[in-house]
């Protein structure tokens, strides 16, 4: 047992004896260059398609928006901007004014909050329904064939169609006040316009969830199941003490994605709400800012990127360094 | 003179024959590709967004029997207006000169012609404004040129029941009285679109016009919207979200919900665009077939100020056949196409005389109502800076109808966000 | 193969006397339907209303009955009817043809990205992960405009290429992530062995390893083309009348009136859209649960 600990601790120091990757550089040294082989489609395909508008992106929040040259009533150039697109944003001004109600830099901070609340209530919703369904997928049923599919069903359909569904459904004169024999006014009140947003999103995207987590439950096999029930292990504990730590690979990947989507979340209130009643989102307000001013559009969108990019970073951080190095101590089966 | 000041006056000629030059452009005013093409013919493409009634291709059809050599190719955009206009923006500024003639929504003229896109209809391609429909024919200029030419018209009108209504109310007071109706036959009193879109602004212009108010001036830059009259105007729709003379749910409805909401029997006063007449006339689920007419919109002291709707046709300046161009759209605007869009699509023509036209009031009863509508009406704020100015308006006059603030702030604020946006932001 | 590192507990219930288990078998077993029953209906009550609308005459668009009432094959009708000059059936194709090219493409080019992210030991890997998700941190809205610009100046606008290469790029990330996620699980020693009898690499991860991770590439391709059917702000941009997909279409669909909501056609277009990906995933769906077969991967 000693024995193994120190294993087990040299593993977490040098990263090497257990790791496939060190026996691979006992084989052959050329991977390096192997490696970046492998990645460089990846990146190139990338680099086109994301990176070169991310990068006229910034250049442009440089810039600022074009004038109306008060003679001839055209617009003109506006030259260069400074940061000026950047404090429009973060400190809220419009020149030399705060911004005032009706402008959209004025609800920017009101924006971050409702993105973000968005964020936590659909993933930990998303997160709990798709271990669960993706257990229940695990099992064998009959007809678990069409039960998988029918799961798919709402992933399946395009979103606008979705949004345009719970739209109808969320209508005063619709069928879930019918049904419900209630009066809510979905779409025209603050929480019930969220929860409306909430609802339609958890529907459609749980599956995505549970069909990613039942991938990771094909990684537990059987027998570890068998070996816990023989030693009395009740399901709970099975659940928390088995499945939970074998599945986390997948599951930390299935909600670090969706956790980024839902950040940039914008056809589903767009189409239900037009982001009325507190439930704009980063890119509706960006869409919004696009049309009349898309310069500051532009720093809108880099500030999104960022602010994504320092969420997804505290995510890993915290909650699963196994997502992007190689931690000797999640390796299995060894 | 003195020589110092000889000198001065000479320095300062020279300095504005050099200003001259250098800053200010020619009558374009900004877009150098508006001087080419203009003479020139050959195919062109014609963009508007998806043709609901059908009627595009038949038109379009004729023209390339008799053009033969000018044919017209049909781009249909989607059915969104936001998505048309992101469309006509990104063809516009990439230059693409397969956009020959667009069909242009009033609210973008000014913004489209501000930045260039728009071609001068002057000189060789002037139009013949005489027929057509006065406001129709201001809708479609911009500092004091015309960029667009008047192609269909809409008007907002007053649907009403007329089996509980006598005479229809002129003014918006007498609308409220009528309200007591409503209440012994336990439906609404009164609605129009008021979900947080574009149809806001029509209504909420509408009130403030009709009050004798004026969002923005007529440089479309000053913003005029704190002000008494337009106080009073949005006030009207405030209290009566209020005393529920408009009920709560009129906060979430855009056209469709209004009309079903009247077609189920369920409103007294309807405010909505003339398409509502034939589906509320013929529709299998309508419970009002026999029992509605319209009106012109009430007013605080007469008839109303209609907000202006439709599309105009306007020419490219990177198109290569400018000559071809205005011909297809003196064609659209002739009035034997324009009678085939009232007959065939129900559409509001441009074209004045056909509203008096009686074998047309026979089949259309709406159109002497809508004439009155549309010589009435009033344009949205006629600004390059649209797109910001109406989610301005969106945003305070949302937050008034919802009782979140008072009307005073509401417009103080709106005039403020206004300011800011017609500033550069 | 090692026991898993989480071993259970050994819990003062092995005990348990022998009465009750029985008893918690069946009320295990009706947990289980009761989720089943869960599922079936979260999946399918928002779907019935779409189809119920879809089967509803136009004219009562805005019925509230639940149950099917005037039924009429009208709306699936003008889904296909091309006098308005859409072409339904030409958008099933070319979001199929988009689909496919996507997600066989992004496979391929995940595959060796995920291979060498979890296997290889190059300088940089944490940059390029990083760099990978990065990707998938810029709003969608924002790409659309210089995306545009991008593919008018090449001149690909309307073509295929035009719409399959953003999708490649938009479910690449997920694609890798997960296929490195799956790939560091696998028994490369099996691997390892078998190379050493002598198999190239290639071969021994073709046969060996890619099997074992068959739930895995077939979960992500499913999640591909899903998304790749689902994408619509880059595809109405980017596409022409000929080469648009479902997503564009439907949003093309307009009511007889302006300002009318062509709902019952939209739903109608939804369902008829649904279906083909339903079948695709009848058809995988074994594919993504593994047999649990050749030894297992864990314990």
């Amino acid at each position: 047992m000693s024995v193994k600990s120190d294993e087990v601790a040299a593993d977490k120091v040098s990263g090497d004896d257990h790791d496939p990757t060190s026996l691979r550089s006992r084989l052959d040294p050329g991977q390096g260059r192997r490696g970046w082989l492998l990645i460089a489609p990846t990146m190139a395909l990338l680099t086109a398609v994301i990176v070169y508008p991310v990068l006229r992106a910034i250049y442009q929040s440089f810039q600022r928006d074009a004038t109306l040259d008060p003679q001839s009533g055209m617009f003109v150039a506006g030259g260069f901007a400074g940061v000026e697109n950047y404090t429009h944003w973060i400190l809220q001004r419009c020149g030399d004014v705060a911004c005032p109600t009706g402008n959209n830099a004025a609800e920017f901070y009101t924006v971050v909050y409702i993105t973000v609340m968005f964020t936590v209530i659909t993933v930990i919703l998303e997160t709990i329904l798709g271990l669960w369904f993706a257990m229940i997928m695990n099992k064998k049923i009959r007809g678990r064939g069409l039960l998988r599919a029918a799961i798919l069903i709402p992933w399946a359909i395009p979103t606008a169609v979705t949004a345009k569904l719970f739209f109808f459904i969320f209508a005063y004169d619709g069928i879930a006040n019918n049904v419900m024999r209630a009066n809510i006014l979905w779409t025209g009140e603050q929480w019930p316009a969220r929860w409306a947003i909430i609802v339609a999103d958890v529907w459609k995207t749980t599956p995505f969830m549970a069909l990613l987590i039942l991938a990771g439950l094909q990684l537990i096999s059987a027998e570890v199941y068998e070996a816990a029930k023989v030693d009395g292990a009740s399901a709970w504990q099975r659940f928390t003490h088995i499945t939970l730590p074998l599945v986390r690979p997948a599951l930390m990947v299935a909600v670090l994605f969706r956790t980024l989507d839902v950040l940039r979340m914008f056809d589903l209130p767009y189409i239900l709400t037009q982001g009325s009643n507190g439930t704009t989102t980063l890119s509706i307000l960006v869409v919004r800012e696009l049309r009349g001013a898309p310069n500051s559009a532009a720093a809108l969108s880099t500030i999104t990127f960022l602010f994504i990019f320092f969420i997804a970073f505290i995510f890993i951080k915290f909650l699963g360094a196994s997502v992007t190095d190689d931690d000797p101590a999640q390796r299995k089966g060894k | 003179m003195p020589l110092k000041s000889k000198a001065f006056v000479a320095t300062s000629a020279v300095s504005a024959l050099i200003l001259a030059a250098c800053g200010g452009d020619d009558s374009g005013g900004g877009n150098p590709a508006a001087d080419e093409n203009i003479d020139s013919r050959g195919p062109i493409t014609y963009v508007q967004g998806k043709d609901n009634s059908g009627t595009i291709a038949p038109i379009v059809k004729k023209w390339n029997a008799d053009h033969p050599d000018e044919k017209v190719t049909v781009k249909e955009q989607t059915d969104e207006a936001d998505q048309q206009h992101d469309d006509l923006v990104r063809n516009l500024e990439a230059e693409n000169a397969d956009y020959d003639v667009v069909s242009v929504d009033l609210i973008w003229t000014a913004e489209f012609a501000a930045k260039g896109w728009l071609q001068p209809l002057e000189g060789d391609l002037a139009i013949d404004t005489e027929p057509l429909l006065e406001t129709t024919v201001a809708s479609g200029e911009y500092n004091g040129k015309q960029y667009a030419a008047p192609w269909l018209t809409d008007g907002g009108m007053l649907y009403y029941r007329s089996d509980l209504v006598d005479t229809p109310p002129e003014t918006w007071d007498e609308m409220m009285e009528m309200c007591s109706i409503a209440e012994d036959n336990d439906m609404g009193c009164f609605a129009g679109q008021f979900s947080k879109y574009e149809g806001l602004t029509v209504n909420v212009a509408e009130a403030i016009n009709g009050a004798g108010g004026a969002i923005v001036d007529e440089d479309g830059v000053t913003a005029t919207v704190d002000s008494p009259e337009a106080a009073a105007g949005l006030s009207q729709l405030v209290e009566a979200f209020e005393n529920g003379n408009i009920p709560k749910e009129a906060i979430t409805y855009t056209e469709e919900e209004g009309r079903i909401a009247f077609q189920d029997g369920e409103l007294l006063f309807l405010r909505n665009w003339p398409y509502v007449y034939s589906l509320a006339l013929t529709e299998g689920s309508s419970k009002v077939k026999d029992k509605f007419d319209v009106a012109p919109l009430p007013g605080t002291d007469g008839v109303g100020a209609s907000s202006l709707g439709g599309h105009n046709l306007a020419i490219s300046a990177y198109s290569d056949n400018k000559a071809t161009a205005i011909d297809f759209i003196k064609f659209m605007e002739s009035e034997e196409s324009q009678r085939f869009f009232v007959t065939k699509g129900s559409a509001a023509p441009s074209f004045a005389a056909l509203y008096d036209d009686p074998q047309l009031a026979k089949d259309f009863p709406y159109l002497p109502v809508l004439k009155e509508s549309l010589e009435n009406a009033v344009p949205r704020p006629i600004t390059p800076f649209y797109p910001d100015v109406t989610l301005a308006i969106q945003e305070n006059a949302y937050a008034a109808l919802k009782g979140d603030v008072s009307v005073e702030d509401a417009l103080t604020d709106m005039q403020a966000a206004i300011a800011t946006a017609t500033s550069g932001g | 193969m090692a026991a898993p590192t989480a071993a259970p507990p050994v819990a003062p219930t092995s005990q348990a006397p022998r009465a009750q288990r029985p008893r918690s078998r069946t009320a295990a077993t009706v947990r289980m339907y009761l989720g089943v029953a869960v599922i079936v209906l979260w999946g399918l009550i928002p779907f019935y209303w779409m189809l119920v609308t879809s089967l509803r005459d136009v004219e009562f668009t805005f019925s509230n009955e639940f149950w099917p009432t005037h039924i009429t094959m009208d709306n699936f009708e003008t889904v296909f009817s091309t006098a308005r000059g859409n072409h339904f059936g030409q958008a099933l194709v070319n979001s199929f043809i988009i689909g496919a090219a996507t997600t066989t493409i992004a496979l391929l080019v995940g595959i060796f990205a995920a291979y060498a992210l979890a296997n290889l030991k190059f300088r940089g890997k944490f940059v390029v992960m990083g760099f990978i998700l990065g990707a998938s941190m810029f709003p969608g809205v924002a790409l659309v405009t210089p995306l545009f610009s991008l593919f008018t100046d090449i001149g690909w606008i309307g073509q295929y290429q035009a719409l399959i290469i953003p999708n490649i790029s938009f479910v690449l990330p997920l694609t890798v992530y997960i296929l490195t996620a799956f790939f560091r699980e696998m028994p490369w020693e099996l691997e390892e062995a078998a190379r050493i009898d002598g198999a190239t690499p290639a071969q021994a991860f073709r046969l060996i390893i890619l099997p074992l991770a068959a739930p895995g590439l077939f979960t992500t391709a499913i999640l591909a083309f899903i998304a790749s059917w689902n994408e619509f702000l880059i595809a109405s941009q980017l596409s022409d009348d000929s080469t648009q997909p479902v997503t564009v279409a439907i949003a093309n669909f307009a009511g007889s009136q302006p300002h009318q909501e062509p709902y019952t056609a939209v739903m109608a277009a939804g369902t008829v859209v649904t279906i083909p990906l339903i079948i695709l995933v009848l058809l995988f769906q074994r594919r993504i649960v593994s047999g649990l077969t050749a030894g297992g991967v864990k314990g």
